[in-house]
C-alpha cells in the first residue's frame, strides 16, 4: 500500500474571480474617463501634472516598500498617484506635483506599513501636505490658455524659487459661489465646463463611472449613496431655510470635488469602515463635514478635509457598528 | 397551487454552482469491488465496536459492528465475504484508524441480507431510537452524525416541526438532488415515519431554486400521500451557501435564529438531510440497513461526472478509476463539497457514509497565489452567515492574539468558509480560523475554570 503522491490544499477549493489587484484595475479603468476630461479642458499640462503626481508615488513605493517589489503589482501605488494629480488644480508646477506623489506615498502608506494599514487616504495625505505647503500654488485657478495646447507657465516653475503667478486667473464655481454669491450653470457643472481641479470638473462623467464600478462590485454602494444623500439633504434644508445666501442641494453636489471624493476617495476599502452600518455612518458624516466647511467654514471646498476628518474616526465607527453575531442576543 | 416567496438568510455568497455536469445523471450503481475497509469511525461520536472476528465469513447487511455509546452507530457490510483484518487503515485525511477489512467472496450473488421489516406505530421513543441506531444510519449530507441522536428529544423539549435540508448548497454536488428526483416518495415515506415518532405538527422540505425538478417531485410525492397526521410543505429557496448549515435553514425557513450554543431542538425543530430520509424509510420498511450511499463524482479533472450508489468502504481509488480519472501528483481529490469538503491524502482510504461526493481538480483549476494585505473591504464581513468579523480574525490571528479572538466570537464559527472564498487578497481565513479555535480549545481542556 502506498499513499499516492497528490495535491494537498485546504478548503475551499473554489474563490471568487475578485482579486484585489483586479479591483484596482477597475478603478484605474474607471479613472480613465476623468483623465480624458482633464486632457481634453485643460490641455497637455493636466497629463504632465497627473504624470508627475503618479511618478513621485510609484517611485518612492518602488524604492521604500516594505512588500518590495510586489506591491507594485497590485496597482495601488498607481493609483495613489492618479488620484492625488485628479485633485490638483491645472496650473500646479510639476515639481510640487511629484513632491504631493511622494509625500502621499511615503507618509500617507509606507510609514503605517503599507497597503491595508493606512489610516488616512494616501492621495488626500499628499493633497493636504501641498495644501498646507503651497498655498498659493493649490489654490491658483489658471484660465484657460488661447489654443488647448497653451500651458500655464507655472507647470514648469522651476523648485523652491518664488513662484511666478499667472496674471490671469479664474474662480472655480465653488469660490464664486463662496466669495461673490454668484451662480454657475448646472449643465456646465454636470459637463465639467468650468474651472477647478483637473479631474474634478465633470459631475456626470465620474457619476457615470461611479455606476460603473458599482456594476463591477469593486466598491461598497454604501459610502457613496449615504454621503450624497446626506449633502442633498442638509444643503437642501440649508436653501429652504434661506434661498438668498445657500445654493441648492444640486449646485453643491455637482460642484468642487464632491462627486470625485464620493466615488474614488471616500470609498477607498482601507481607510473606510468594514461593517455596512459602518460604512453608512462614515458616508453621513463625510457628507455633513463637507456641507459644514463649504457654507460655514474658511474655505470653499471641504472634500479633503472631510474625508480625512471621517478616516480619522473609522477606528471608532467600526468599533461601534459591529454587526451582531448570529443567535447572540436572542431568547429561544 | 400557490408558491411562497421563496426564503433565505443573511449574508452568504453566491459561488457558481457547477452542478451541470451531474445534475440531469441517473444514479449509477457501481460495480461491487474486491476489497472493502470499514471505519470504525467514521461517524461522529464514540467508535463502532467490532462484533465479527478476523476469518468470519459475513454477508451483505450483515451487522458488524455496534454502536460504541449513544452518540454512535452501529456497522454492516457492504459485501458477502470474508473478514481478513481487524487493523488500522488510513481515513481520508491520512489518519490512522481502526478498520473491518472485508474481501468479497467472487461466487455470491451478493444479494442484501435484510432484516425483517419494523412497523414504526409498535415502537415507544427508546425501542425506535435504538432500532434507528441498529440499521447504522447517520445524517448523509456530510457530517455524518447518528440519526438516532436527534429522534431522542430530551426531557422539557417539544419536537413540532420536522425540517428537512434539501438545500445541497455546495457547488458540484448533486447527490440530495438526484435522490429527491428519483426517490421523492422513500423521501415522504421517511419524513412521515420520523414525523410521526416525534409528534410534530408540520414538516418543511427546504430546496433551493436551482432544483426545481427535485421540487416538483416532492410536491408531486406529497400530493401522492395524501392527508397525513401533519402537512408537508416543499419550501423553494433563494440558491445561496451556506444554507444547508441547520441553523441557516431554520433562518431560511421559519426566519428564527438559534440562539449560540443552543440546538435547534431549543426552537422544536429537528432538521434532517432529505437522503436520510430514504433511508429511513428503507430500513424500516424493507429491513435494508445503510451500507450503500450515493456519491457524486465530478470536477474538472473528471473524465465521467456521475451520480454513483457506491458500497460504503470502497476504495477512493476504484471510484475514481471507474469514472475515467487519472491521477497525478498534481491532482487534488476532495472528499465533499469544495466549500468545506477535505482534501484526500491518499486513493486507498475508503468512501465513508458522510462521503456525498468525490471532487477531483487539476491544481491549476485552485487558486493557490500567495495571500495579499487585508485591504479591508469587508466582503468577508457581508459572506459571514454567522455575523462575524473574518478581518479582524484574520488580522488578529496572524499577530499571533488568539485570547481576543474568542471576545469576537470566533467560537461560533461554523467554519463554512464563505468568507475565504470572499476574500480578493486570498488570505486563507478559515484555516487562520481553525488553528485558532484549536489553540482556544486546548487552552479550555487545560484549565477547565476558565474563561467559557
Amino acid at each position: 500500500m502506498s499513499i499516492a503522491p497528490l495535491a494537498l490544499h485546504p478548503a475551499p477549493f473554489i474563490q471568487t474571480t475578485k482579486t484585489t489587484p483586479g479591483i484596482m484595475r477597475d478603478v484605474l479603468l474607471a479613472l480613465t474617463p476623468p483623465l480624458l476630461m482633464s486632457l481634453y479642458s485643460f490641455g497637455p499640462a493636466a497629463l504632465l501634472i497627473v504624470g508627475a503626481s503618479t511618478a513621485g508615488a510609484v517611485l518612492t513605493e518602488r524604492i521604500f516598500s516594505p512588500q518590495g517589489r510586489s506591491s507594485l503589482l497590485d496597482n495601488s501605488g498607481l493609483l495613489t498617484g492618479l488620484l492625488l494629480g485628479l485633485t490638483l488644480p491645472p496650473g500646479m508646477p510639476l515639481w510640487m506635483a511629484f513632491v504631493g506623489g511622494v509625500v502621499g506615498m511615503g507618509l500617507g502608506k509606507l510609514i503605517w506599513g503599507g497597503l491595508g494599514q493606512n489610516l488616512f487616504n494616501p492621495a488626500l495625505v499628499g493633497r493636504a501636505f501641498l495644501q498646507a505647503a503651497f498655498p498659493t500654488a493649490i489654490t491658483t485657478w489658471p484660465a484657460r490658455g488661447d489654443g488647448w495646447f497653451s500651458m500655464p507657465a507655472s507647470v514648469f516653475a522651476p523648485p523652491m524659487l518664488r513662484l511666478n503667478v499667472d496674471a490671469v486667473t479664474a474662480a472655480t464655481p465653488l469660490g464664486l459661489q463662496k466669495f461673490e454669491n454668484i451662480s454657475t450653470d448646472l449643465g456646465q457643472l454636470a459637463l465639467g465646463a468650468t474651472g477647478g481641479s483637473l479631474g474634478e470638473t465633470s459631475a456626470l462623467v465620474i457619476a457615470i463611472c461611479g455606476l460603473w464600478l458599482y456594476s463591477r462590485r469593486a466598491f461598497d454602494w454604501h459610502i457613496p449613496v449615504s454621503m450624497l444623500t446626506t449633502v442633498v439633504l442638509f444643503s437642501g434644508a440649508l436653501y429652504l431655510a434661506n434661498p438668498a445666501v445657500h445654493p441648492t442641494p444640486w449646485f453643491m453636489l455637482s460642484s468642487g470635488g464632491l462627486m470625485f471624493g464620493a466615488v474614488y476617495m471616500a470609498t477607498d476599502p482601507v481607510t473606510s469602515p468594514t461593517t455596512s452600518r459602518g460604512t453608512l455612518l462614515f458616508g453621513v458624516g463625510v457628507g455633513l463635514l463637507v456641507v459644514l466647511i463649504r457654507r460655514f467654514g474658511g474655505l470653499p471646498e471641504g472634500v479633503m478635509y472631510a474625508i480625512l476628518l471621517m478616516n480619522a474616526c473609522t477606528p471608532l465607527i467600526e468599533r461601534v457598528s459591529q454587526p451582531r453575531p448570529f443567535g447572540r442576543g436572542v431568547n429561544p | 397551487m400557490t408558491r411562497a416567496r421563496a426564503g433565505t438568510f443573511d449574508h452568504g455568497i453566491h459561488p457558481a454552482d457547477h452542478k451541470v455536469h451531474t445534475e440531469a445523471l441517473v444514479i449509477e450503481r457501481m460495480p461491487l469491488g474486491q476489497r472493502f475497509s470499514l471505519l470504525l469511525g467514521q461517524h461522529i461520536g464514540a467508535p463502532a465496536k467490532a462484533v465479527v472476528r478476523v476469518g468470519d465469513e459475513v454477508r451483505r447487511g450483515q451487522r458488524i459492528a455496534d454502536a460504541g455509546g449513544f452518540v454512535s452507530t452501529s456497522l454492516h457490510s457492504p459485501i458477502t465475504g470474508r473478514v481478513v483484518s481487524i487493523s488500522d487503515q488510513r481515513h481520508p485525511t491520512g489518519a490512522l484508524q481502526r478498520s473491518i477489512v472485508i474481501e468479497a467472496d467472487p461466487y455470491d450473488g451478493q444479494r442484501l441480507h435484510t432484516e425483517a421489516p419494523v412497523d414504526p406505530a409498535t415502537l415507544d421513543e427508546k425501542a425506535f431510537v435504538s432500532h434507528v441506531q441498529r440499521g447504522g444510519l447517520v445524517g448523509l449530507g456530510g457530517a455524518a452524525f447518528p440519526s438516532h441522536v436527534k429522534y431522542a428529544v430530551p426531557d422539557g423539549k417539544v419536537a413540532h416541526t420536522l425540517a428537512l435540508n434539501g438545500c445541497e448548497c455546495e457547488p458540484f454536488l448533486t447527490s440530495d438532488h438526484r435522490t429527491m428526483v428519483e426517490r421523492p416518495d422513500a423521501i415522504v415515506r421517511g419524513v412521515d415515519i420520523i414525523g410521526a415518532r416525534l409528534g410534530v405538527k408540520q414538516a418543511d422540505i427546504g430546496v433551493e431554486l436551482n432544483k426545481l425538478d427535485a421540487i416538483e417531485a416532492l410536491e408531486a410525492a406529497v400530493a401522492r400521500r395524501g392527508a397525513g397526521a401533519f402537512p408537508i410543505h416543499v419550501r423553494p429557496l433563494v440558491v445561496k451557501y451556506p444554507q444547508g448549515a441547520e441553523k441557516m435553514l431554520i433562518k431560511a425557513m421559519y426566519d428564527k435564529e438559534v440562539p449560540a450554543g443552543a440546538l435547534p431542538i431549543d426552537l422544536g425543530v429537528v432538521v434532517n438531510n432529505v437522503s436520510t430520509m430514504a433511508s429511513v424509510a428503507d430500513w424500516f420498511d424493507r429491513g435494508e440497513p445503510l451500507v450503500d450511499r450515493i456519491v457524486t463524482v465530478s470536477g474538472p479533472a473528471v473524465g465521467r461526472p456521475s451520480n454513483l450508489m457506491v458500497p460504503i468502504g470502497t476504495p477512493i481509488r476504484d471510484v475514481l478509476a471507474y469514472c475515467d480519472v487519472v491521477i497525478d501528483d498534481h491532482t487534488q481529490v476532495v472528499m465533499g463539497g469544495p466549500m468545506m469538503g477535505m482534501p484526500v491524502t491518499t486513493l486507498d482510504a475508503p468512501v465513508l457514509k458522510g462521503t456525498s461526493g468525490l471532487l477531483v481538480f487539476r491544481e491549476d483549476d485552485l487558486r493557490t497565489d500567495p495571500a495579499g494585505p487585508c485591504i479591508r473591504c469587508g466582503r468577508c464581513l457581508d459572506a459571514c452567515a454567522v455575523s462575524l468579523n473574518p478581518s479582524m480574525f484574520g488580522r488578529l490571528a496572524r499577530a499571533g492574539l488568539v485570547d481576543p479572538m474568542e471576545d469576537w466570537h470566533v467560537m461560533d464559527c461554523m467554519e463554512c468558509g464563505a468568507c475565504t472564498y470572499a476574500c480578493p487578497s486570498h488570505i486563507p481565513l478559515i484555516q487562520l480560523i481553525r488553528a485558532s479555535k484549536s489553540q482556544i480549545r486546548a487552552k479550555r481542556a487545560k484549565n477547565p475554570g476558565g474563561k467559557s
